[in-house]
């Protein structure tokens, strides 16, 4: 789905082959956006629906992998991030951002859950 | 002028390379600025990390005061959303006005862009109007602090990106499609949709979440 964008991939203008946001096609950013659409109006009807059949659990996960596929959708057609080699160190500052935001969300949530649990806050 | 610079650079594409090293230093720069830019982007990701995992710990406690399933009103929340995905959109579609050199077209596209802007920031300073006015401000609750900065980071965030976007708008009318002008319309590109991002966890984790 990218390969369109390679084919200009040596067009130096505006020095967007690092994040690359000019690298890109109409019909890339459309997709992009029909994509974006249905994965927002799924876990909004699905909320918004009172999940009466479906339960709370359930539905939770459901929204939250929404978010991280709608997120990777954005990713690829509005940011442009591919295998490509020059889109590599964009990507390992990712990655690496990646991370980071697991260890800090779910670090703060897994030690203030425990200290709730010690100091009997119910 | 400057489309005769947007001329020389597609020729180059081509393979038509006249003034060769000239090209390829600008092209180095340019790429290390949005390279560096980019870096910014994940540090400022750093940032709402945090102010995520303060939202995350602090969504309960109330203090007796309103939740969000109380507040949250998910048809508003879905139109702000739409305005900020059509706004992603339309840049994307100034950005390949840029890559071929249509100045009127990038001008117009920026301007539909800065539009859902201003509309996204109005509705959500009336949200927090309306919010505020009701006793649910930011010195309700634990709940209501984390909820205001995270959403309020976000919102200061796209209001500066309206004033680059004007400021953008302004110097392309000046100086017209120059490669310099083209490298801060490549990082601005790279604001916006990162905000966009950025919002898909907001209404995920604030709203959607806070509703069920």
């Amino acid at each position: 789905m990218e390969h369109s964008n390679v084919s200009t991939a040596g067009h130096g203008a505006h020095g967007t082959s690092a994040g690359g946001a000019s690298h890109s096609s109409v019909k890339n950013y459309v997709i992009g956006f029909v994509l974006a659409v249905i994965l927002t109006v799924i876990p909004f009807r699905l909320v918004m629906g009172g999940g009466g059949t479906v339960a709370a659990g359930t539905t939770l996960a459901v929204i939250l992998g929404l978010a991280v596929v709608q997120i990777v959708v954005h990713l690829v057609y509005f940011l442009h991030m591919d295998r490509s080699s020059e889109q590599r160190w964009n990507v390992m500052a990712l990655a690496f951002t990646a991370l980071i935001l697991l260890i800090v969300i779910a670090g703060s949530l897994w030690i203030m859950h425990n200290m709730n649990q010690n100091m009997m806050v119910h | 002028m400057s489309t005769q610079v947007l001329d020389r650079h597609s020729a180059h594409a081509a393979g038509h390379a006249h003034d060769h090293s000239h090209d390829h230093a600008h092209h180095d720069t340019s790429a290390n600025t949005v390279f560096g830019f980019w870096v910014y982007l994940m540090s400022d990701c750093i940032i709402f990390a945090g102010l995520f995992a303060a939202f995350a710990v602090l969504r309960g406690e109330v203090a007796g005061g309103p939740s969000g399933k109380e507040l949250f009103e998910l048809n508003y929340v879905l139109v702000e959303t739409f305005l900020l995905l059509f706004s992603s959109l339309t840049s994307g579609m100034a950005m390949v006005a840029l890559h071929n050199g249509q100045k009127s077209r990038l001008q117009f596209w920026l301007a539909i862009t800065f539009l859902f802007g201003v509309a996204f920031i109005g509705m959500e300073i009336n949200e927090f109007h309306h919010m505020i006015a009701e006793g649910a401000g930011p010195n309700r609750s634990a709940f209501l602090s984390s909820f205001f900065t995270l959403v309020g980071t976000h919102g200061l965030h796209v209001a500066s990106g309206l004033l680059w976007m004007a400021v953008l708008i302004w110097q392309i009318a000046r100086k017209g499609l120059t490669p310099t002008v083209g490298k801060r319309l490549a990082c601005f590109a790279l604001f916006w949709h990162f905000l966009d991002i950025v919002w898909i966890g907001v209404f995920t984790v604030v709203y959607l979440m806070g509703a069920m």
